[in-house]
Protein backbone atom coordinates (compact mmCIF):
# COMPACT_ATOMS: atom_id res chain seq x y z
CA UNK A 1 0.00 0.00 0.00
CA UNK A 2 1.22 3.32 -0.92
CA UNK A 3 2.17 5.80 2.02
CA UNK A 4 0.18 8.78 3.06
CA UNK A 5 2.59 11.27 1.56
CA UNK A 6 2.11 9.58 -2.00
CA UNK A 7 -1.31 9.27 -1.99
CA UNK A 8 -1.84 13.38 -0.89
CA UNK A 9 1.00 14.21 -3.79
CA UNK A 10 -0.63 12.00 -6.72
CA UNK A 11 -4.09 13.36 -5.27
CA UNK A 12 -3.02 17.47 -5.37
CA UNK A 13 -1.33 16.75 -8.79
CA UNK A 14 -4.49 15.17 -10.15
CA UNK A 15 -6.33 17.99 -8.45
CA UNK A 16 -4.40 21.06 -10.43
CA UNK A 17 -4.59 18.89 -13.37
CA UNK A 18 -8.47 19.40 -13.13
CA UNK A 19 -8.24 22.68 -11.94
CA UNK A 20 -6.73 23.23 -15.69
CA UNK A 21 -9.15 21.15 -17.58
CA UNK A 22 -12.27 22.89 -16.26
CA UNK A 23 -10.89 26.02 -17.62
CA UNK A 24 -10.06 24.89 -20.88
CA UNK A 25 -13.59 23.17 -21.02
CA UNK A 26 -15.04 26.97 -19.82
CA UNK A 27 -12.78 28.40 -22.58
CA UNK A 28 -13.92 26.31 -25.04
CA UNK A 29 -17.44 26.64 -24.54
CA UNK A 30 -17.43 30.64 -25.05
CA UNK A 31 -15.27 29.61 -28.15
CA UNK A 32 -17.84 27.42 -29.32
CA UNK A 33 -20.40 29.66 -28.82
CA UNK A 34 -18.67 32.80 -31.16
CA UNK A 35 -17.99 29.98 -33.51
CA UNK A 36 -21.02 28.54 -34.12
CA UNK A 37 -22.81 32.21 -34.54
CA UNK A 38 -19.69 32.82 -36.76
CA UNK A 39 -20.71 29.67 -38.48
CA UNK A 40 -24.49 30.15 -38.61
CA UNK A 41 -23.90 33.60 -40.05
CA UNK A 42 -21.79 32.28 -43.34
CA UNK A 43 -24.89 30.19 -44.34
CA UNK A 44 -27.05 32.27 -46.52
CA UNK A 45 -23.93 33.54 -48.66
CA UNK A 46 -22.63 29.84 -49.33
CA UNK A 47 -26.73 28.30 -49.67
CA UNK A 48 -27.07 31.49 -52.23
CA UNK A 49 -24.00 31.08 -54.27
CA UNK A 50 -24.85 27.05 -54.36
CA UNK A 51 -28.18 27.83 -56.10
CA UNK A 52 -26.87 29.73 -58.21
CA UNK A 53 -23.61 27.52 -59.41
CA UNK A 54 -26.69 24.70 -59.83
CA UNK A 55 -28.85 26.75 -61.63
CA UNK A 56 -26.28 27.77 -64.40
CA UNK A 57 -25.11 23.93 -64.38
CA UNK A 58 -28.68 23.12 -64.77
CA UNK A 59 -29.48 25.85 -68.04
CA UNK A 60 -26.21 24.67 -70.01
CA UNK A 61 -25.15 21.21 -69.43
CA UNK A 62 -23.15 22.07 -72.86
CA UNK A 63 -20.60 24.48 -71.19
CA UNK A 64 -17.28 23.82 -71.80
CA UNK A 65 -15.39 25.04 -69.28
CA UNK A 66 -12.28 24.19 -67.30
CA UNK A 67 -13.82 24.11 -63.98
CA UNK A 68 -16.24 21.66 -65.16
CA UNK A 69 -13.78 18.46 -66.15
CA UNK A 70 -11.23 17.39 -64.68
CA UNK A 71 -7.57 17.96 -66.03
CA UNK A 72 -4.90 15.87 -67.49
CA UNK A 73 -2.77 15.36 -64.49
CA UNK A 74 -3.15 12.28 -62.21
CA UNK A 75 -2.56 14.26 -59.37
CA UNK A 76 -4.92 15.31 -57.03
CA UNK A 77 -5.10 18.23 -54.08
CA UNK A 78 -6.48 18.08 -50.47
CA UNK A 79 -6.97 20.85 -48.58
CA UNK A 80 -6.57 19.33 -44.74
CA UNK A 81 -8.68 21.76 -41.99
CA UNK A 82 -7.73 20.47 -38.50
CA UNK A 83 -6.36 22.43 -35.46
CA UNK A 84 -3.49 24.28 -34.14
CA UNK A 85 -4.18 22.97 -31.12
CA UNK A 86 -4.27 19.17 -29.43
CA UNK A 87 -6.25 18.00 -26.67
CA UNK A 88 -9.66 18.02 -28.81
CA UNK A 89 -10.18 14.02 -28.52
CA UNK A 90 -10.11 12.36 -31.44
CA UNK A 91 -11.01 15.31 -33.35
CA UNK A 92 -7.93 15.82 -35.96
CA UNK A 93 -6.77 11.81 -36.15
CA UNK A 94 -10.49 11.36 -37.44
CA UNK A 95 -9.69 14.13 -39.84
CA UNK A 96 -6.50 12.22 -40.52
CA UNK A 97 -7.69 9.18 -40.91
CA UNK A 98 -10.37 10.19 -43.77
CA UNK A 99 -7.38 10.92 -46.01
CA UNK A 100 -5.31 7.64 -44.86
CA UNK A 101 -8.38 5.65 -45.45
CA UNK A 102 -9.94 7.28 -48.33
CA UNK A 103 -8.00 4.79 -50.65
CA UNK A 104 -5.89 7.90 -52.54
CA UNK A 105 -2.48 7.01 -53.53
CA UNK A 106 -0.10 8.52 -51.23
CA UNK A 107 2.52 9.46 -53.66
CA UNK A 108 -0.07 11.07 -55.88
CA UNK A 109 -1.94 13.45 -53.29
CA UNK A 110 -0.69 17.09 -52.38
CA UNK A 111 -1.56 18.37 -49.20
CA UNK A 112 -2.59 22.08 -48.67
CA UNK A 113 -2.39 22.05 -44.90
CA UNK A 114 -4.27 24.38 -42.84
CA UNK A 115 -4.03 23.40 -39.36
CA UNK A 116 -0.57 22.26 -37.67
CA UNK A 117 -1.74 19.25 -36.25
CA UNK A 118 -3.04 17.60 -39.58
CA UNK A 119 -0.15 18.68 -41.49
CA UNK A 120 2.44 16.98 -38.65
CA UNK A 121 0.50 13.85 -39.21
CA UNK A 122 0.48 13.68 -42.67
CA UNK A 123 3.88 15.00 -43.20
CA UNK A 124 4.78 12.44 -40.67
CA UNK A 125 2.68 9.35 -42.20
CA UNK A 126 4.97 10.32 -45.70
CA UNK A 127 2.35 12.42 -47.62
CA UNK A 128 3.36 15.63 -49.53
CA UNK A 129 2.39 18.29 -47.92
CA UNK A 130 2.79 21.54 -50.94
CA UNK A 131 1.36 24.36 -48.65
CA UNK A 132 0.78 24.80 -45.62
CA UNK A 133 -1.88 28.27 -43.94
CA UNK A 134 -1.96 27.08 -40.46
CA UNK A 135 -1.66 30.25 -38.38
CA UNK A 136 -4.96 31.43 -40.23
CA UNK A 137 -6.71 29.05 -38.41
CA UNK A 138 -6.30 30.94 -35.01
CA UNK A 139 -9.53 33.11 -36.46
CA UNK A 140 -9.98 32.61 -40.43
CA UNK A 141 -11.66 35.49 -42.53
CA UNK A 142 -13.23 35.01 -45.89
CA UNK A 143 -9.90 36.48 -47.28
CA UNK A 144 -7.96 33.91 -45.60
CA UNK A 145 -10.08 31.41 -47.50
CA UNK A 146 -9.82 33.26 -50.62
CA UNK A 147 -5.84 33.26 -50.43
CA UNK A 148 -5.90 29.54 -49.94
CA UNK A 149 -8.77 29.11 -52.56
CA UNK A 150 -6.94 30.99 -55.11
CA UNK A 151 -3.42 29.09 -54.50
CA UNK A 152 -5.50 25.85 -55.24
CA UNK A 153 -7.35 27.06 -58.45
CA UNK A 154 -4.22 27.95 -59.52
CA UNK A 155 -2.43 25.08 -59.94
CA UNK A 156 -6.04 23.20 -61.17
CA UNK A 157 -5.73 25.89 -64.33
CA UNK A 158 -2.24 25.33 -64.60
CA UNK A 159 -2.99 21.81 -64.77
CA UNK A 160 -1.13 20.27 -62.22
CA UNK A 161 -3.97 18.87 -60.41
CA UNK A 162 -6.82 17.36 -61.90
CA UNK A 163 -8.96 17.14 -58.35
CA UNK A 164 -9.32 19.34 -55.73
CA UNK A 165 -10.60 17.68 -52.37
CA UNK A 166 -11.81 18.95 -48.78
CA UNK A 167 -11.21 17.30 -45.70
CA UNK A 168 -12.88 19.22 -42.49
CA UNK A 169 -14.97 18.25 -39.44
CA UNK A 170 -18.24 19.27 -40.57
CA UNK A 171 -20.25 20.63 -37.16
CA UNK A 172 -23.45 18.62 -36.63
CA UNK A 173 -24.12 20.06 -33.35
CA UNK A 174 -22.34 21.01 -30.04
CA UNK A 175 -21.09 16.98 -29.73
CA UNK A 176 -20.98 15.71 -32.94
CA UNK A 177 -19.01 16.50 -36.01
CA UNK A 178 -19.08 14.44 -38.70
CA UNK A 179 -15.53 14.08 -40.68
CA UNK A 180 -16.19 15.07 -44.19
CA UNK A 181 -14.19 14.59 -47.66
CA UNK A 182 -15.86 16.56 -50.39
CA UNK A 183 -14.77 16.89 -54.44
CA UNK A 184 -14.96 20.70 -54.75
CA UNK A 185 -13.66 20.51 -58.09
CA UNK A 186 -14.55 19.48 -61.11
CA UNK A 187 -17.68 20.40 -60.07
CA UNK A 188 -20.53 17.96 -60.02
CA UNK A 189 -24.13 18.52 -58.83
CA UNK A 190 -26.21 15.82 -57.84
CA UNK A 191 -28.88 15.11 -60.62
CA UNK A 192 -31.99 15.34 -58.64
CA UNK A 193 -30.30 19.01 -56.92
CA UNK A 194 -30.06 19.81 -60.85
CA UNK A 195 -33.56 18.45 -61.64
CA UNK A 196 -35.26 21.23 -58.82
CA UNK A 197 -33.79 24.15 -59.99
CA UNK A 198 -35.02 23.24 -63.59
CA UNK A 199 -38.43 24.53 -62.78
CA UNK A 200 -37.85 28.03 -61.42
CA UNK A 201 -38.53 31.09 -64.43
CA UNK A 202 -35.32 30.21 -66.72
CA UNK A 203 -32.34 32.66 -65.59
CA UNK A 204 -30.47 35.16 -68.01
CA UNK A 205 -27.27 35.41 -67.81
CA UNK A 206 -25.10 38.68 -68.28
CA UNK A 207 -22.56 38.89 -70.22
CA UNK A 208 -23.03 35.48 -70.38
CA UNK A 209 -22.91 31.70 -68.80
CA UNK A 210 -19.02 31.29 -69.02
CA UNK A 211 -18.07 34.59 -67.74
CA UNK A 212 -20.26 34.26 -64.84
CA UNK A 213 -19.31 30.73 -64.06
CA UNK A 214 -15.44 31.62 -64.37
CA UNK A 215 -16.43 34.56 -61.53
CA UNK A 216 -19.27 32.70 -59.92
CA UNK A 217 -17.38 28.98 -59.23
CA UNK A 218 -13.92 30.56 -57.26
CA UNK A 219 -15.97 32.28 -55.06
CA UNK A 220 -18.45 28.87 -54.93
CA UNK A 221 -14.99 27.17 -53.45
CA UNK A 222 -14.17 30.32 -51.54
CA UNK A 223 -17.34 29.94 -49.99
CA UNK A 224 -17.02 26.22 -49.30
CA UNK A 225 -13.57 26.64 -47.71
CA UNK A 226 -14.93 29.72 -45.77
CA UNK A 227 -17.95 27.82 -44.23
CA UNK A 228 -15.37 24.56 -43.96
CA UNK A 229 -13.47 26.63 -42.01
CA UNK A 230 -16.18 28.76 -39.79
CA UNK A 231 -17.32 25.10 -39.14
CA UNK A 232 -14.04 23.13 -38.34
CA UNK A 233 -13.27 25.78 -35.48
CA UNK A 234 -17.01 25.09 -34.23
CA UNK A 235 -16.07 21.17 -34.13
CA UNK A 236 -12.52 21.70 -32.95
CA UNK A 237 -14.09 23.39 -29.50
CA UNK A 238 -17.10 21.12 -29.48
CA UNK A 239 -14.99 18.36 -29.76
CA UNK A 240 -12.57 19.71 -26.57
CA UNK A 241 -14.93 20.88 -24.88
CA UNK A 242 -16.20 17.41 -24.86
CA UNK A 243 -12.73 15.98 -24.27
CA UNK A 244 -11.83 18.30 -21.38
CA UNK A 245 -15.70 17.73 -19.53
CA UNK A 246 -15.08 13.86 -19.65
CA UNK A 247 -11.41 14.55 -18.42
CA UNK A 248 -13.02 16.58 -15.50
CA UNK A 249 -14.80 14.27 -14.92
CA UNK A 250 -12.51 11.04 -14.85
CA UNK A 251 -10.18 13.75 -12.61
CA UNK A 252 -12.86 13.46 -10.15
CA UNK A 253 -12.97 10.17 -10.18
CA UNK A 254 -9.74 9.43 -9.01
CA UNK A 255 -9.66 12.22 -6.47
CA UNK A 256 -12.30 10.35 -4.61
CA UNK A 257 -11.18 7.16 -4.92
CA UNK A 258 -7.99 8.72 -3.58
CA UNK A 259 -9.11 10.37 -1.09
CA UNK A 260 -10.48 6.89 0.66
CA UNK A 261 -7.45 5.20 0.10
CA UNK A 262 -6.12 8.03 1.65
CA UNK A 263 -8.44 7.97 4.69
CA UNK A 264 -7.47 4.58 4.83
CA UNK A 265 -4.37 4.62 5.26
CA UNK A 266 -4.32 7.56 7.52
CA UNK A 267 -6.95 5.34 9.81
CA UNK A 268 -4.38 2.53 9.12
CA UNK A 269 -1.51 3.81 10.51
CA UNK A 270 -3.51 5.76 13.74
CA UNK A 271 -4.42 2.26 14.65
CA UNK A 272 -1.11 0.93 14.18
CA UNK A 273 0.35 3.41 16.78
CA UNK A 274 -2.59 2.57 18.95
CA UNK A 275 -1.43 -0.71 19.05
CA UNK A 276 2.21 -0.05 19.50
CA UNK A 277 1.21 1.90 22.49
CA UNK A 278 -1.00 -0.70 24.32
CA UNK A 279 1.73 -3.51 23.41
CA UNK A 280 4.00 -1.17 24.93
CA UNK A 281 1.95 -0.35 28.24
CA UNK A 282 1.17 -3.77 28.74
CA UNK A 283 4.72 -4.67 28.20
CA UNK A 284 5.54 -2.40 31.46
CA UNK A 285 3.22 -3.38 33.39
CA UNK B 1 -44.24 57.36 -52.83
CA UNK B 2 -44.58 54.12 -54.53
CA UNK B 3 -47.31 51.96 -54.30
CA UNK B 4 -47.19 48.63 -51.85
CA UNK B 5 -47.56 46.55 -54.74
CA UNK B 6 -44.35 48.03 -56.38
CA UNK B 7 -42.00 47.15 -53.93
CA UNK B 8 -39.56 44.05 -54.04
CA UNK B 9 -37.20 42.62 -51.83
CA UNK B 10 -33.82 43.61 -51.43
CA UNK B 11 -31.08 41.48 -49.97
CA UNK B 12 -27.55 41.99 -50.05
CA UNK B 13 -25.43 38.94 -48.16
CA UNK B 14 -21.76 39.11 -47.24
CA UNK B 15 -19.71 35.77 -46.32
CA UNK B 16 -19.84 36.77 -42.49
CA UNK B 17 -23.30 38.62 -42.33
CA UNK B 18 -26.60 39.59 -44.23
CA UNK B 19 -25.55 42.88 -45.10
CA UNK B 20 -28.71 44.29 -45.75
CA UNK B 21 -32.42 42.81 -46.12
CA UNK B 22 -35.79 45.03 -46.83
CA UNK B 23 -38.05 46.63 -49.21
CA UNK B 24 -37.29 48.31 -52.07
CA UNK B 25 -38.62 50.67 -55.08
CA UNK B 26 -35.74 50.49 -56.76
CA UNK B 27 -31.83 49.37 -56.82
CA UNK B 28 -28.99 50.79 -58.95
CA UNK B 29 -25.40 49.83 -59.10
CA UNK B 30 -22.62 48.72 -61.33
CA UNK B 31 -22.63 45.50 -63.53
CA UNK B 32 -19.26 44.74 -65.33
CA UNK B 33 -21.48 45.59 -68.71
CA UNK B 34 -22.52 49.02 -67.31
CA UNK B 35 -24.83 50.58 -64.39
CA UNK B 36 -28.06 49.03 -64.59
CA UNK B 37 -31.11 50.10 -62.16
CA UNK B 38 -33.76 47.66 -61.13
CA UNK B 39 -37.64 47.87 -60.95
CA UNK B 40 -40.26 45.35 -59.68
CA UNK B 41 -40.60 42.56 -62.15
CA UNK B 42 -37.20 42.56 -63.94
CA UNK B 43 -36.64 39.49 -66.23
CA UNK B 44 -34.75 36.96 -64.62
CA UNK B 45 -31.02 37.76 -64.80
CA UNK B 46 -27.49 36.83 -63.06
CA UNK B 47 -25.19 39.52 -63.28
CA UNK B 48 -21.10 40.09 -62.07
CA UNK B 49 -21.20 43.02 -59.97
CA UNK B 50 -18.44 45.69 -60.68
CA UNK B 51 -16.89 47.88 -57.91
CA UNK B 52 -19.00 50.43 -57.42
CA UNK B 53 -21.34 52.51 -55.28
CA UNK B 54 -25.48 50.83 -54.84
CA UNK B 55 -28.55 52.93 -54.08
CA UNK B 56 -31.79 51.41 -52.73
CA UNK B 57 -34.71 53.24 -53.09
CA UNK B 58 -37.46 52.36 -50.54
CA UNK B 59 -41.46 53.06 -50.72
CA UNK B 60 -41.15 56.59 -49.33
CA UNK B 61 -38.47 57.70 -51.70
CA UNK B 62 -35.70 57.25 -49.51
CA UNK B 63 -32.20 56.62 -50.54
CA UNK B 64 -29.27 54.47 -48.97
CA UNK B 65 -26.16 53.99 -50.11
CA UNK B 66 -23.68 51.43 -49.81
CA UNK B 67 -20.39 50.55 -51.42
CA UNK B 68 -19.84 47.15 -52.73
CA UNK B 69 -16.82 45.71 -54.34
CA UNK B 70 -16.71 42.53 -56.83
CA UNK B 71 -19.53 39.85 -56.13
CA UNK B 72 -22.68 39.08 -58.15
CA UNK B 73 -26.28 39.64 -57.99
CA UNK B 74 -29.22 37.54 -58.80
CA UNK B 75 -32.64 39.39 -60.29
CA UNK B 76 -36.08 38.05 -59.42
CA UNK B 77 -39.51 38.93 -60.94
CA UNK B 78 -39.90 39.98 -56.70
CA UNK B 79 -36.62 39.70 -55.55
CA UNK B 80 -32.86 41.19 -55.82
CA UNK B 81 -29.65 39.41 -53.89
CA UNK B 82 -26.92 41.29 -54.20
CA UNK B 83 -23.99 38.66 -53.22
CA UNK B 84 -20.98 40.28 -52.51
CA UNK B 85 -17.56 39.67 -50.76
CA UNK B 86 -17.63 42.98 -49.74
CA UNK B 87 -20.09 45.38 -48.66
CA UNK B 88 -19.99 48.55 -46.29
CA UNK B 89 -22.11 51.28 -45.42
CA UNK B 90 -20.92 54.80 -45.56
CA UNK B 91 -20.41 55.39 -41.78
CA UNK B 92 -17.97 52.53 -41.39
CA UNK B 93 -15.75 53.84 -44.10
CA UNK B 94 -12.69 55.51 -42.75
CA UNK B 95 -11.95 58.68 -45.04
CA UNK B 96 -8.15 59.24 -44.35
CA UNK B 97 -7.53 55.17 -44.97
CA UNK B 98 -9.27 55.28 -48.20
CA UNK B 99 -7.07 58.66 -49.23
CA UNK B 100 -3.88 56.84 -48.29
CA UNK B 101 -5.15 53.49 -50.12
CA UNK B 102 -5.37 55.63 -53.16
CA UNK B 103 -2.68 57.80 -53.22
CA UNK B 104 -0.51 54.56 -52.65
CA UNK B 105 -2.08 52.63 -55.82
CA UNK B 106 -1.43 55.60 -57.83
CA UNK B 107 1.77 55.81 -56.87
CA UNK B 108 2.19 52.43 -57.41
CA UNK B 109 0.81 52.27 -61.21
CA UNK B 110 2.47 55.04 -62.39
CA UNK B 111 6.26 53.95 -60.83
CA UNK B 112 6.06 51.33 -63.89
CA UNK B 113 7.94 49.02 -61.49
CA UNK B 114 9.15 45.48 -63.22
CA UNK B 115 7.97 43.41 -60.92
CA UNK B 116 4.17 45.55 -60.04
CA UNK B 117 0.87 43.86 -59.77
CA UNK B 118 -0.71 45.51 -62.23
CA UNK B 119 -4.17 43.91 -61.66
CA UNK B 120 -3.67 43.93 -58.00
CA UNK B 121 -2.97 47.84 -57.46
CA UNK B 122 -6.29 48.85 -60.18
CA UNK B 123 -8.15 46.68 -57.82
CA UNK B 124 -6.92 48.51 -54.95
CA UNK B 125 -7.28 51.52 -56.48
CA UNK B 126 -10.82 50.91 -57.52
CA UNK B 127 -11.97 50.19 -54.50
CA UNK B 128 -10.34 53.36 -52.85
CA UNK B 129 -12.42 55.50 -55.42
CA UNK B 130 -15.72 53.79 -54.87
CA UNK B 131 -15.12 54.52 -50.79
CA UNK B 132 -14.31 57.66 -51.19
CA UNK B 133 -17.09 58.35 -53.88
CA UNK B 134 -19.72 57.35 -51.67
CA UNK B 135 -18.48 59.63 -48.58
CA UNK B 136 -19.25 62.77 -50.78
Amino acid sequence: MASMKDIKQRKSSIQSTQQITKAMKLVSTVKLQKAKTRAENANPFFNHVYNTVSSILAKSKDINHPYLKPGDSDRIAVVVITSNRGLAGGYNSNVVKLITESGFDKDKVDIYAIGGKGRDSLDHKGYHVVSDDSPIMEAPTYEDAKAVCDKVLESFVKGEISEIYLAYAHFKNTVVNVPTLMKLLPVDMEAEEVEETKASAPMGFEPNEEEVLEMVIPKYITSLFYGALMEAVASENGARMQAMDSATSNAEEMISDLSLKYNRARQGAITQELTEIIAGAQAIS
Amino acid sequence: MAEEKNLFDVEIICPDRVFHSGKAYMIEYNTTEGQIGVYKNHAPITNVIAPGVVTITDGSDKKITAAVHSGFATILQDKVTLLAEVAEWPDEIDVKRAQEAKERAEKRLSEHKEDLDVKRAEVALKKALVRLEIKK
